[in-house]
């Protein structure tokens, strides 16, 4: 099998994150002599390696990029890559509103300019039993909720995609009920690896991995990460989330990895690790257990799965 | 009016197209050009090409009814082999290359999960089809036993149908028109037995 490695480097021509986050005359001047400091950036995989455990290995550019989950864009995984060059991430802004001191709607460069943007490399779990470890640029969501200061009465956190059917065509179809929605308890939400994600690779989101900004949470399946976010909700209950009104008897709130509860479609003790050819025990809390198992010590796992 | 000779002069070049994706498939898997996933993408162009093949041999039952297409049933046979040859792929790609010959966590499988059930209930349904397709096999069990035995391919394409539609997780589109292809050309078959019930003595 063709294991794609080499990748990284053809994509130079992307913008780079640091012009974006920065947005002044400064990043205008760095951008003039970076080209080729930042594809050392993109080529040099060391500065990822090191946050790697020692038995993953980073998946390509191209497999990060060319095999999603959008059903914004279409239900293959090809369509987000295919299907998703009309979308326009800028500008942007999110919308903070529910349980907060005041609702307000922040630009995302002003979020930008107020937050650190750090590498996360995390593994990536779906619910459909495969995997990739991902090399990420973001930063902590408790950033944004400190920003966002929400009330002690809110206890969860709510989070809804971008609607534009025109630049989203699977959003023309109503395969799931538009606005796609997600959700976090607080606690979740605070926890230090809980991050929104501004880029990968060094290179700015991608469209089709959810530009301009998208949540990661690398303990629960994939689709909790919710893409393209432009409003957060603070609550006091617990909101619903897209996948489990469409079938609340396959994907529960929480959606934890977890290999001892298995879904109705997958098993979820195994995994296909992406460029791998031989299955891989699926790990619990993928691997994170010791970061956030204390959120879960009440819970029962298998009623709240 | 097609004749049975013109039908059966287009066999070879049939038999090359439809043997032809599986050839493509084993090589694009080979050289590594399948894709990100290519044991998924394996898996599912062999069960989706299976399924069209099997409801494409259910379209040839009805057209045959049709008086100037009455010999199309001599491709029946080949497309219907070629549908087990597909099944057989496909299922062999799960246990082999998927699940790398763990039995007892197969076995499990299928069990557990409905469609999976479906899945390999419709395969082994598709067993008896295959074994009985000789002329020989006919001569031997009676046109009439044989015929019924080989009504078992509407279980296997109902199955083969549900099996897919439940593996889809949000658009159900192209699942819901082939079980629609399926159903409408049973109730077709149907009540064409009760329209002539003498014949169905």
């Amino acid at each position: 099998m063709k294991i794609l490695g080499s990748e990284i480097t053809p994509y130079k021509t992307y913008l780079n994150r640091r012009k974006f986050i920065k947005g002044s005359l400064a990043s205008a001047l760095l951008a003039t002599v970076s080209s080729s400091a930042f594809a050392n950036h993109d080529s040099d995989l060391s500065i990822y390696n090191k946050n790697l455990n020692e038995n993953d290995k980073l998946n390509s550019y191209e497999e990060i990029t060319t095999y999603n989950n959008f059903y914004e864009f279409g239900t293959h995984k090809k369509h987000p890559h295919l299907n998703s060059g009309n979308f326009q991430p800028r500008p942007w802004s999110i919308k903070i509103d529910g349980l907060v001191k005041k609702p307000q709607t922040f630009d995302l460069e002003k979020i930008l300019s107020n937050v650190t943007i750090e590498d996360r490399v995390y593994r990536l779990r779906c619910v459909e039993a495969w995997s990739m470890v991902i090399p990420w640029q973001g930063f902590q969501l408790s950033e944004l909720i400190k920003m966002a200061e929400p009330l002690s009465s809110a206890k969860f956190v709510q989070f809804v995609t971008v609607f534009r059917p025109e630049e989203m065509p699977g959003q023309q179809k109503r395969t799931i009920i538009w606005p796609y929605r997600e959700g976090l308890r607080m606690d979740e939400a605070m926890n230090p690896l809980t991050i929104l994600a501004t880029g990968l690779y060094g290179h700015e989101m991608p469209n089709q991995n959810g530009a301009p900004i998208r949540l990661v949470v690398p303990w629960k399946y994939g689709f909790k990460s919710i893409k393209s976010i432009v409003e957060i909700r603070f609550l006091d209950t617990q909101p619903e989330t897209s996948w489990e009104t469409l079938a609340p008897w396959e994907y529960g709130f929480y959606a934890n990895v977890n290999p001892n509860v298995n879904h109705p479609r997958w098993s979820q003790g195994t995994e296909r690790r992406i460029g791998e050819f031989k299955r891989r025990e699926t790990l619990m809390f993928n691997g994170y257990e010791e970061e956030v198992a204390h959120l879960y010590k009440d819970l029962d796992l298998t009623k709240f799965y | 009016m097609f004749s049975t000779r013109n039908f059966n002069r287009s066999k070879p070049v049939l038999f090359i197209l439809i043997l032809f994706p599986s050839l493509l498939w084993a090589y694009q898997f080979v050289t590594g050009n399948l894709g990100v996933n290519p044991i998924e993408k394996l898996m599912d162009e062999l069960g989706l090409m299976a399924l069209r093949l099997i409801i494409i041999t259910l379209i040839i039952s009805s057209l045959s009814n049709i008086k100037t297409l009455k010999s199309i049933v001599v491709l029946r046979r080949m497309i219907g082999l070629f549908a087990f040859y597909y099944v057989c792929l496909h299922f062999s790609t799960y246990i082999v290359l998927d699940h790398f010959l763990d039995i007892q966590f197969i076995i499990q499988d299928i069990i557990k999960r409905p469609f999976i059930t479906f899945g390999f209930i419709s395969f082994l349904f598709l067993i008896p089809l295959a074994s009985t397709s000789t002329n020989n096999m006919i001569k031997q069990l009676g046109f009439k036993l044989w015929k019924k035995i080989h009504y078992l391919i509407y279980p296997v394409a109902i199955l083969a149908s549900m099996h897919f539609y439940v593996l889809v997780r949000a658009d159900k589109t192209e699942p819901v028109i082939y079980m629609g292809i399926i159903i409408l050309l049973l109730l077709h078959r149907i009540f064409k037995r009760l329209s002539r019930p003498q014949l169905a003595q």
